[in-house]
């Protein structure tokens, strides 16, 4: 009974705190719902239409959702790197990021989830995939290794958060034999995610640009490097705006993880572009299409010649510790990094897959408006659940929300 | 060299069969499914049934569902529904005419619902796969005053579906592609083709790179040949394996099929083929209702809806009846060869006994039931 009744007030607390803030703080509120409607107006023509309103074609059949999605992924499974130190290792110094960095994989994973949906031809039909009423193609599937891994993460994720802000709420210690082998679990788990994603398509004699035994691992160290990259961003925006005390050794620490992640990529990045341009053979097609166009063709070409520079300054400045000390540079850099593997791991990975086709055809893909709209609706989605999750936790860190405080009062 | 042995495992008497068992169940189920004691059974699922469709109704409304059927359940027939049920109780349904609109419009409502909410035809019974395509059939005469002839016939033992393709006889006429079609009902609006005839330059070659698969001139040109792809249902498919819902699957004859109501269009499959055999229902496919194929299979050239996967079957609804697939019978120069790969005498076998033949993309594994030969 007393359980239902903290949840019960620990709910009505947290729509008080979230529906309450500065100005500052609705116009970012009312900007991402306004995003998010036009997001869905733009699902509902597409749900109306079929999904011949986007730019995809029976030659490019995955494009920009996919490439979200895949991108995503990576972003909710960088929030194991603050998890591992600071829940295992003991290292005080994360714990203030940890719940920010959870609350950001959940934002991702539900953002990763909306993806998928946005680009099922027929959503309406989605239950044929629950096990038990529908058929479950396990363990053949990869996609549905990959739905378990996204749900149980997404599980982990909000589980372990719920639990500590929940016994703060109430002015008790979280007892750490109960969330410490939830956050190991979730360590391995995180691994798992991206390896799963990876296999996705990695799995595929038909794409050789993607069957390929680096992508699973380059998987992993971009996204290490993009998700902590987005991380130090919030942090540092979330320090700025609100009481929360973030320590610079904190930022320093994943600052370090960023570094280090960006430069292994780096390196897989050197041994895929020798494979591919040394001895070029017929599966090379597909990263000359990438970095050079083919026939003329060559849609990709700003996108990716953007993404490289960019990968390349951020890793390098970050490497010197001198800049990387410096709070400005280092937001601009994660910042670059996190817009270079936005494009590289996701635009960059899926739609060069599907040219040339099987035959060697070369049919472009650009996404439409719709598709635009759709996915920056996602986006601010994203944003949304993220902005709720984290003003709710940060009051309850910061002790404005309390159980026992509030009996007092009534 | 255990594939071989499959193929060329002998086995005689087959043609046979496949004539006794030539005509479709089709003809008393028309009947049949006209009368409507099925509705009496319904009564505690059609509750559960309305009070999800009433839940959902709008998503209903703009799915592919309503398409194929143009069953109009909109929100307050869903309501009517419901509140019917919840008036009489879950025991006597039958008589809630009264409450709900005509005859008619429950029907297609409850065919509606039930092929909603119906399983994976993979895994039905001869005995649902039956109904199902019952309720299709009554669907299209309720919608359209028309009959349709669908059928679910399985597939024949000891039979392996296997094709040839002669490169030195094909002239790029299209005939196959024009056939391929008409026959399979496919969108015209998107003009989608399972077929592509790829014409290649002499002297360089099966030079795919180079080639032109959407010409428009006379053919055949000078200095070209072709070569004609589609789906060559693989033995060993990667295009089923990683179907999430196994809404794809090799049937016991080898024609890799999909079942396009369970299907959720995620085009995963689309990703995995490596031979372009695979085509998308990017919007709601239309074809003019006089030009519509009425000799269906359920897992071939049945409408299909927004959303779904397709691809060439071989013609099912032909092969399974002893016939040759459109496209073989429309070749006007006899470059296309179908037949029994477990029976010694059909003319496939002579093919690839005594012709050089070769496949695609052997190096992959996925063992297409598909040779080209020259002469
Ligand atoms: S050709 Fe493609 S679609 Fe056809 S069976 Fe092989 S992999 Fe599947
Ligand atoms: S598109 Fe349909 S048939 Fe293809 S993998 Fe997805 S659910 Fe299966």
């Amino acid at each position: 009974m007393r359980q239902l009744k903290v949840i019960r007030s620990l709910v009505i607390d947290s729509l008080d705190t979230i529906t309450k803030g500065s100005k500052k703080y609705h116009l970012w509120m009312g900007f991402l719902t306004l995003v998010m409607l036009i997001g869905m107006y733009c699902y509902s023509i597409q749900l109306d239409e079929g999904l011949s309103v986007t730019g995809m074609t029976d030659r490019v059949s995955w494009g920009l959702y996919i490439s979200n999605f895949t991108f995503l992924v990576g972003v909710a499974a960088a929030a194991v790197m603050l998890v591992m130190p600071t829940y295992v290792l003991k290292d005080i110094d994360f714990k203030q990021a940890v719940l920010i960095g959870e609350g950001l994989a959940v934002a991702a994973l539900i953002m990763c989830l909306a993806f998928v949906v946005a680009d099922m031809g027929g959503p309406s039909v989605l239950w044929h995939m629950i096990p038990g009423i529908g058929v479950f193609n396990f363990p053949n599937s990869m996609l549905t290794w990959d739905v378990i891994v996204l749900n149980g993460y997404l599980f982990i994720n909000i589980s372990i958060p719920f639990y500590i802000l929940y016994r703060h709420y109430q002015n008790k210690e979280a007892k750490k034999n109960i969330y410490v082998p939830g956050a190991v679990l979730s360590v391995f788990w995180a691994v798992g995610i991206h390896l799963v994603t990876a296999f996705l398509y990695q799995g595929l004699q038909a794409r050789p640009f993607w069957n390929n035994a680096l992508l699973g691992p380059r998987f992993l160290a971009s996204a290490f490097a993009a998700g902590p990259a987005l991380i130090i961003l919030v942090l540092a925006i979330i320090r700025s705006f609100t009481a929360f005390k973030i320590p610079d050794k904190t930022i320093g620490k994943i600052a370090m993880i960023v570094t280090v992640a960006a430069q292994i990529n780096l390196i897989m990045l050197v041994s895929e572009l020798f494979k591919e341009f040394y001895a070029p053979t017929h599966h090379s097609e597909s990263a000359y299409y990438l970095f050079f166009g083919l026939h003329g063709k060559n849609a990709l070409l700003p996108w990716i010649w953007t993404a490289i520079p960019l990968n390349v300054l951020a890793t390098v400045m970050l490497t010197f510790g001198k800049l990387r000390k410096n709070p400005r540079i280092l937001y601009f850099c994660c910042f670059i990094l996190f817009v270079a593997i936005w494009i590289e791991k996701g635009f960059g990975l899926i739609v060069p897959g599907f040219i040339p086709g099987p035959y060697g055809k070369i049919a472009e893909y650009l996404p439409t408006g719709i598709e635009v709209g759709v996915t920056l609706g996602i986006w601010a989605l994203g944003a949304f659940v993220f902005t709720i999750l984290a003003k709710t936790a940060i009051g309850i860190e910061l002790g404005e929300l309390r159980f026992k405080l509030k009996k007092m009062e009534s | 060299m255990s594939e071989s042995k499959k193929w060329f495992s002998l086995d005689l008497d087959l043609n046979k069969k496949s004539e006794s068992s030539g005509t479709c169940g089709c003809g008393n189920t028309q009947e049949s499914c006209g009368s409507s004691h099925k509705q009496e059974e319904l009564s505690a699922e059609e509750f559960y049934e309305a009070a999800i469709n009433a839940s959902i109704g709008d998503e209903r409304k703009k799915d592919g569902f309503e398409q194929v059927f143009d069953v109009q359940m909109d929100r307050r027939d869903a309501f009517k529904k419901l509140t019917a049920s919840l008036l009489i109780g879950a025991g006597a349904v039958s008589s809630c005419t009264s409450v709900v609109q005509g005859a008619d419009s429950k029907e297609k409502a409850q065919i509606d619902w039930e092929e909603q909410f119906k399983g994976n035809y993979k895994l039905m019974t001869d005995d649902e796969k039956k109904q199902t395509v019952d309720r299709l059939m009554r669907s299209y005469e309720l919608r359209t005053g028309k009959n349709i002839n669908m059928s679910s016939k399985n597939a024949e033992e000891d039979v392996l579906f296997g094709y040839a393709f002669n490169i030195s006889k094909c002239q790029g006429y299209m005939n196959c592609v024009t056939a391929c079609v008409e026959e399979n009902n496919q969108d015209r609006k998107s003009q989608m083709q399972y077929i592509r005839i790829h014409e290649m330059k002499d002297g360089k070659g099966f030079n795919f790179n180079e080639a032109d698969d959407n010409y428009y001139h006379e053919v055949p040109a000078e200095g070209h040949f072709y070569m004609g792809t589609q789906c060559f249902h693989c033995d060993n498919p990667p295009c089923v394996d990683v179907c999430p819902v196994q809404a794809t699957w090799k049937e016991e004859d080898g024609l890799v099929v999909i079942d396009y109501d369970w299907c959720v269009g995620c085009r995963y499959c689309m990703a995995a083929c490596p031979y372009d055999g695979r085509r998308f229902n990017w919007s709601k496919p239309e074809v003019p209702e006089n030009e519509i194929n009425k000799n269906q299979h359920y897992l071939g050239n049945r409408i299909r809806k927004k959303g779904v996967m397709e691809k060439c079957t071989f013609c099912v609804q032909r092969s399974r009846k002893g016939k040759n697939p459109a496209c073989v019978e429309a070749c006007p120069t006899g470059a296309r060869i179908f037949g029994n790969l477990l029976d010694p005498d059909s003319t496939i076998r002579w093919v690839l006994e005594n012709k050089k033949v070769f496949r695609l993309k052997e190096d992959l594994g996925t063992e297409p039931k598909f040779w080209y030969f020259m002469d």
